[in-house]
């Protein structure tokens, strides 16, 4: 991608189980946070964009006039849920190369606990009728049936996806703003009960209520900026061939060993200029564990089946050879849909990370999203 | 014939496309569409043939036998309406002959379900509709 912009900022409310306030003034408190850690005037903000699952949030207008921002270049909202984050500041940059906007928040925000849940949520789509009246009737079991056929192909079993809730734990009690901190070990989460097999409770992301954003500059405005400028240098946005009839029909998708990492890897890494080998921090989307398993395959980051001895090892720890979702994914720290998890990335490449910043962080991969269709980017150190 | 009384699972919301499914089903037969340009099988319905990008289709009866493509075991319900179901399990199923894939609850020794296992279909009359289930076939366990 040619574009030049940069991630200069990131905000977050805190995260909890009741907020006790809106959406919208969440979305406003993430924003102007984000805004304000940028060192950006508001009157300089000429862009808002977020995402939202069955209208469980507020509109990019609403955020940009309680904010009294500038007139607006750009204001979009995708129907969209964890898929959204990365393909947002892909379009954010997108917009800011072709002089559409020149600094653009990026939000997501939702009272995810003590409002709609996404988790129990009904996705009213054409594909509704084939599922709800079965039972197959939550987010969870579409990840499940994946991740099912995932180990079986590739001869994983339950302590690959138990390496994962544990090492991003242990992440997690380095993290003050994550919701689960408290230690957990290999036998303790074998332990648990299951939920929807193959997974247990440490398996699956936390509902929170809270929001999250990131500003997106131009790269030569983000240079004179506060913090130094994580560098986008690349975004992609993939939807796999028959993709279905809505966010939970995957009956015509007929690989589900596979997601959409593995078919936008070429372009994210080619136009980046960079190899899945000069990844030095990944933050790979988790609402599930074996997402994390599944993308660091899809990446070519892991050899296919090898992502789950990968993890096993060690080498996503922060002494290890590829720190893996430093702030505890979205296991630990709290479901924001992945907005944390580019929030993290960029952190990270600006070496903001604190307790949990990984030692080489010049080239950092993030995804977003789970199954048929999702996004990523590669952000860069200013080089 | 089994009749089932729902009490909270909802009914399918029935639309143009799929009222044909829901009637065959209700008769015990599994109704699907074929492209009659390129002659794929497809499901769900739906008004163009996701593999050609044709129109034109007509409807064909399936056995309803088949395989698990991947399962999952529900230990706890994650809506109101299931909680009295609990545990079971939903598979997706790869339907034999070429068949599209379709997801369904697997009835019997839920322990036993495995990935591969041949499955035969079971049609459960609730009140107002007919669910498509599987069992297990006998000697399910891939040969």
């Amino acid at each position: 991608m040619t574009q030049r912009a940069a991630i200069t900022g990131v905000g977050y409310t805190p995260f909890s189980r009741d907020s006790g306030t809106s959406v919208l003034d969440l979305a406003a408190q993430a924003c102007q946070a984000a805004i304000d850690d940028a060192g950006l005037a508001r009157d300089e903000v000429d862009g808002v964009a977020s995402f939202m699952v069955m209208h469980d949030s507020v509109p990019s207008q609403a955020v940009a006039t309680v904010l009294a921002l500038p007139e607006q270049g750009l204001l979009l909202d995708l129907d969209l849920g964890g898929q959204a984050p990365c393909y947002l500041v892909t379009l954010a940059a997108a917009a800011i190369n072709a002089g559409l906007a020149r600094n653009v928040v990026v939000f997501r925000a939702m009272n995810g606990r003590s409002g709609d849940r996404v988790g129990t949520m009904q996705f009213h789509g054409m594909g509704a009728q084939y599922r709800y009246p079965l039972g197959y009737d939550a987010y969870m079991m579409y990840v499940a049936m994946w991740g099912q056929r995932f180990l079986h192909e590739t001869g994983g079993g339950p302590e690959d996806l138990g390496a994962v809730a544990v090492a991003q734990r242990k992440y997690a009690e380095l993290n003050p703003r994550a919701v689960r901190r408290s230690p957990i070990d290999i036998d303790a989460y074998m332990a648990q009960p299951y939920v929807v097999e193959p997974f247990r409770a440490a398996d699956c992301t936390i509902e929170v209520d809270g929001a999250c954003a990131v500003v997106v500059s131009a790269l030569d405005r983000a240079r004179d900026l506060r913090h130094p400028p994580a560098v986008v240098a690349s975004g992609a946005y993939r939807a796999v061939k028959r993709s279905g009839l809505d966010i939970g029909d995957h009956l015509l998708w007929d690989d589900y060993t596979r997601n959409y990492t593995s078919f936008l890897a070429g372009d994210l890494f080619g136009r980046a200029g960079v190899s899945p080998r000069d990844v030095q921090v990944a933050e790979i989307y988790d609402c599930f564990s074996s997402t994390v398993l599944i993308g660091l395959e899809g990446l070519g980051i892991c050899g296919r089946g090898e992502a789950g001895a990968f993890v096993r090892s060690g080498a996503t720890a922060l002494d290890g050879e590829l720190p893996v979702n430093t702030h505890g994914g979205l296991l630990a720290e709290g479901y924001l849909h992945g907005m944390n998890t580019v929030a993290e990335a960029a952190l990270q490449v600006q070496g903001r990370g604190g307790d949990r910043q990984a030692p080489n962080h010049e080239v950092c991969a993030v995804t977003s999203g789970a199954l048929m269709d999702g996004s990523a980017l590669i952000l860069t150190a200013d080089r | 014939m089994s009749v089932v009384i729902t009490q909270n699972v909802p009914a399918p919301q029935v639309d143009i496309e799929s009222r044909p499914y829901w009637d065959a089903l209700r008769e015990h037969r599994i109704s699907v569409q074929r492209c009659t340009t390129c002659g794929r099988l497809r499901f769900p319905p739906m008004p163009g043939c996701p593999y050609c990008g044709a129109r034109g289709f007509e409807r064909v009866d399936v056995s309803g036998e088949g395989r698990v493509y991947s399962f999952v075991r529900v230990h706890r319900a994650l809506t109101p309406a299931m909680e009295g179901e609990v545990p079971y399990v939903v598979a997706v199923v790869q339907l034999d002959g070429g068949g599209p894939r379709i997801i369904g609850r697997v009835d019997g020794d839920l322990a036993a379900v495995a990935i591969d296992d041949a499955v035969v279909p079971r049609f459960v009359d609730h009140d107002t509709w007919t669910e498509l289930r599987f069992t297990r076939a006998v000697g399910a366990q891939k040969p």
